[in-house]
C-alpha cells in the first residue's frame, strides 16, 4: 500500500511543478518558502485531500500548520482520523 | 523630497515604533534606518555608484525593504524582481537593466549561479540568509546576515535628487518581453503623496500586505506606510486566507489593499465572523474591477470599512479612485482622478469627447513614469508631448467612458495582456516559452474569465505528430520558465487552430470556444 506522504508527495510534485534546484520537495520542505503555492494551489490541494482521503476540511484549518509540508499534512491528516497517514 | 526621506523622517519622528511586522519578526523604524544604512554603505563600498541599479530577488521579507532603501540611500535605484522568476529571466532582466548589485536569498543562489555569472555588469551579489562559506561566484559576495555590521551605521553622504531614477518596475510587455518601468524619486514620492491623501493615512495605521512587493500594487504598501510612520503587516502570499484572517484580527489591522482574488477567495469562506474585521478602515482594490455582486457582502465582512475601488497600471501608478460614498450608485465605475493628476478620455486626434463616448484614457501628472527603461521607441507610442513645452501625457491604451458627473468606467485594453490576479501577463511571452517545447507546432495563449482570478492563462496548443506531448508536460515546460502566476490552468490541444481572413489565429473565436465573451472582463 502507498504511504500518505508518497500519495502527496506525488500530487504536489504533478500539479505544482518547479524548477527549482533540488526541485526538492522533501518531507519537511515548507511550500510557501519553495515558492510553489498559492491561494489557488491551496484550493487544488484541499480538493485532492478531501477526495483522496475522505475528510472535510473547515476554513479555520486552511493554515501553514495543517498543509505547508508533507509532514504538516501527514499529521493533520492523522489528527483527522486518516490511520497511518502520520507514520 | 526623496523616497529614502520617508523612511529617514519616520525614523526620526517614531525610532522605536515597529514598522515592518513579517511572520514572528518585527523590526523598529531606528532599525530599518540603521540596517538599511549599513546596507548602502556595504553598496558604495562594492562599487555602487549614484544611478546604478540594484536588483533585488527576494520574496516578502523584512530584508526586502531593508534592501529597497538600502539602495536609494545608496544613491542606487531598486529593482524588485518576483521571487518565482526563473533563471533565464533574470538573467535577462539583470542584463535588461545593467544591474551592479543582485541581492537574492540564499536558498535561491544556487539555481541562478550559472544565470548570474554571464551578467557582466554586476560588481557584487549580496545573499541574504544561511552562511556563505560554500558559496563561489566570479563575483563579490556579501552575506547579508554576517557581514553588515562591519560596515558603519550612518547613511553614505551622497545624496540623490528628485529627479533622479528611484526605481524599475519590471512588467508584461506586449511583445513577450518584460519592460521595466523607469520611476524617479519625484514620481514615486508624487503618486505617494496623493494615495496617503485621499485614504487618509495616519501613523496609527496598521496596513498588511499580502501583495508580492515585486509588484507596484504591493510595493507602494510599503512604500506609503513608511511615509505615513504606520505599521507594515507583512505577509509571504495569500495561500493560507485563514491565517490573514487571524493576523488582521491580532495585529488590529486598519488597511486591507487587495484584488478581486484576493476578496473572492475571502468570501468563498464559510462562518467568518465580521467581528474580527472590526479594525479595518478602509479596503482598497484595483487590478480589475470588483464583482457588483461582491460589493454588499465585503460591505457586511468589512462593516467599519470605506472600500476604495481604484484604478491604474504601473506606468504611472494610480489614475483614480472612486468615493466609497459613491460605491452603491456606481459600482462599476473607478471614480474620478486622484489628488494632482488628471485624467481624460480622448478620441484618436487627442480631443476629449462626451460623456458615454468611448475613447483612450490619458493622464498628467507628475506620477507618469520617466519612461520604459530602454526602449525609447516604445516609451514614444505611451508618453507623448501634451499642451504645454515639456508636457507629458500618458496615453495608457486602456479603453473608458465617462459618465454625465465625470466618473470613469473602464471598457477594455487595447492589446491583449491578461490580467490574472490584477497582475498583467503577456500572452507572447508565455506562447514563446511553450513553442520552446520540442513537439509543439503552434500555441495560443488567451485569457479565460475566471470567477476567482478574473482570468486565468489558457493554452491553445497545436502538436507535432509522434511526439505525445502531454497538458501536464506543457504545464512543467511553463513552470520551470515562467512565474506562477504566468503558468497556463488550463492546455487544450486542437489540430488546428481557428482563423482570421488574413490569416492570424481568431482569438475571439478561440475565447468563444473556451464558453466566454470576446472582450475580456476588468
Amino acid at each position: 500500500m502507498t504511504a500518505a506522504r508518497d500519495i502527496i508527495k506525488l500530487f504536489v510534485l504533478k500539479t505544482f511543478p518547479t524548477d527549482s534546484p533540488g526541485a526538492g520537495i522533501d518531507y519537511e520542505t515548507s511550500f510557501v518558502d519553495a515558492g510553489i503555492m498559492d491561494s489557488m494551489r491551496v484550493l487544488e490541494l484541499v480538493e485532492f485531500l478531501e477526495g483522496q482521503f475522505g475528510i472535510t476540511i473547515k476554513d479555520s484549518e486552511l493554515v501553514p500548520g495543517n498543509l505547508d509540508s508533507i509532514r504538516n499534512i501527514c499529521r493533520y491528516l492523522e489528527s483527522k482520523g486518516v490511520t497511518g497517514a502520520d507514520s | 523630497m526623496l523616497v529614502d526621506d520617508f523612511l529617514a523622517m519616520s525614523a526620526s519622528r517614531f525610532p522605536g515604533k515597529t514598522a515592518v511586522i513579517c511572520g514572528d519578526r518585527r523590526v523598529t523604524y531606528g532599525e530599518l534606518d540603521e540596517t538599511s544604512n549599513r546596507l548602502a554603505q556595504a553598496l558604495v563600498a562594492v562599487g555602487v555608484r549614484p544611478g546604478d541599479r540594484v536588483a533585488v530577488l527576494l520574496d516578502n521579507s523584512i530584508e526586502t525593504a531593508i534592501c529597497i532603501f538600502g539602495a536609494l540611500k545608496a544613491g542606487g535605484a531598486f529593482v524588485v524582481v518576483n521571487h518565482t522568476t526563473k533563471p533565464k529571466k533574470l538573467e535577462f532582466i539583470l542584463n535588461d537593466c545593467s544591474a551592479s548589485a543582485l541581492i537574492i536569498g540564499a536558498s535561491q543562489f544556487d539555481s541562478h549561479k550559472a544565470a548570474v555569472s554571464r551578467v557582466g555588469s554586476l560588481r557584487c551579489v549580496v545573499v541574504c540568509g544561511g552562511g556563505r562559506s560554500s558559496r563561489s561566484s566570479s563575483h563579490g559576495i556579501i552575506d547579508l546576515d554576517r557581514d553588515l555590521s562591519s560596515f558603519p551605521s550612518l547613511r553614505p553622504g551622497n545624496r540623490s535628487i528628485d529627479a533622479d531614477l528611484a526605481a524599475l518596475i519590471y512588467t508584461s510587455g506586449s511583445t513577450g518581453l518584460p519592460k521595466g518601468v523607469a520611476v524617479s524619486h519625484l514620481n514615486v514620492v508624487s503618486a505617494a503623496t496623493s494615495i496617503t491623501e485621499y485614504l487618509e493615512s495616519v501613523a496609527d495605521d496598521v496596513i498588511i500586505n499580502v501583495l508580492p512587493l515585486s509588484f507596484d500594487y504591493g510595493l507602494y504598501q510599503l512604500l506609503m506606510s513608511v511615509k505615513s510612520g504606520g505599521t507594515l503587516v507583512l505577509e509571504k502570499s495569500f495561500a493560507y486566507p485563514f491565517t490573514i484572517v487571524e493576523r488582521i484580527e491580532q495585529e488590529r489591522v486598519t488597511g486591507f489593499p487587495g484584488v478581486p482574488t484576493v476578496f473572492a477567495l475571502l468570501l468563498q469562506m464559510r462562518n467568518l465572523e465580521p467581528q474580527r474585521f472590526d479594525s479595518v478602515r478602509y479596503v482598497t482594490n484595483t487590478g480589475a474591477c470588483l464583482p457588483p455582486a461582491h460589493i454588499p457582502r465585503l460591505k457586511v465582512l468589512f462593516r467599519n470599512a470605506k472600500i476604495f475601488s481604484m484604478y491604474g497600471l504601473t506606468e504611472c501608478k494610480r489614475v483614480s479612485y472612486l468615493e466609497p460614498a459613491e460605491l452603491e450608485r456606481r459600482p462599476t465605475s473607478v471614480g474620478k482622478a486622484m489628488p494632482n493628476v488628471q485624467a481624460l478620455v480622448v478620441d484618436d486626434a487627442g480631443e476629449p469627447v462626451g460623456p458615454g463616448v468611448v475613447g483612450e484614457l490619458v493622464v498628467r501628472g507628475s506620477n507618469v513614469m520617466m519612461g520604459y527603461w530602454n526602449r525609447t521607441d516604445e516609451t514614444a507610442k505611451i508618453v507623448r508631448p501634451g499642451r504645454f513645452p515639456g508636457d507629458r501625457v500618458l496615453h495608457t491604451g486602456d479603453l473608458f467612458t465617462m459618465d454625465d458627473d465625470g466618473f470613469l468606467y473602464f471598457v477594455a485594453r487595447r492589446d491583449d495582456i491578461i490580467k490574472s490576479r490584477g497582475e498583467k501577463v503577456s500572452p507572447r511571452e508565455v506562447e514563446n516559452v511553450i513553442l520552446e517545447l520540442a513537439g509543439i507546432r503552434e500555441a495560443v495563449v488567451v485569457g479565460v474569465d475566471d470567477p476567482i482570478l478574473g482570468q486565468s492563462v489558457k493554452a491553445f496548443v497545436v502538436p507535432a505528430e509522434g511526439f505525445g506531448i502531454t497538458e501536464e508536460d506543457v504545464i512543467k515546460h511553463c513552470a520551470s520558465s515562467l512565474e506562477n502566476f504566468m503558468v497556463p490552468r488550463a492546455i487544450e490541444f486542437c489540430s488546428d487552430l481557428p482563423r482570421t481572413t488574413t490569416g492570424k489565429p481568431d482569438l475571439t473565436a478561440l475565447r468563444g470556444s473556451a464558453g466566454l465573451p470576446g472582450d475580456r472582463w476588468e
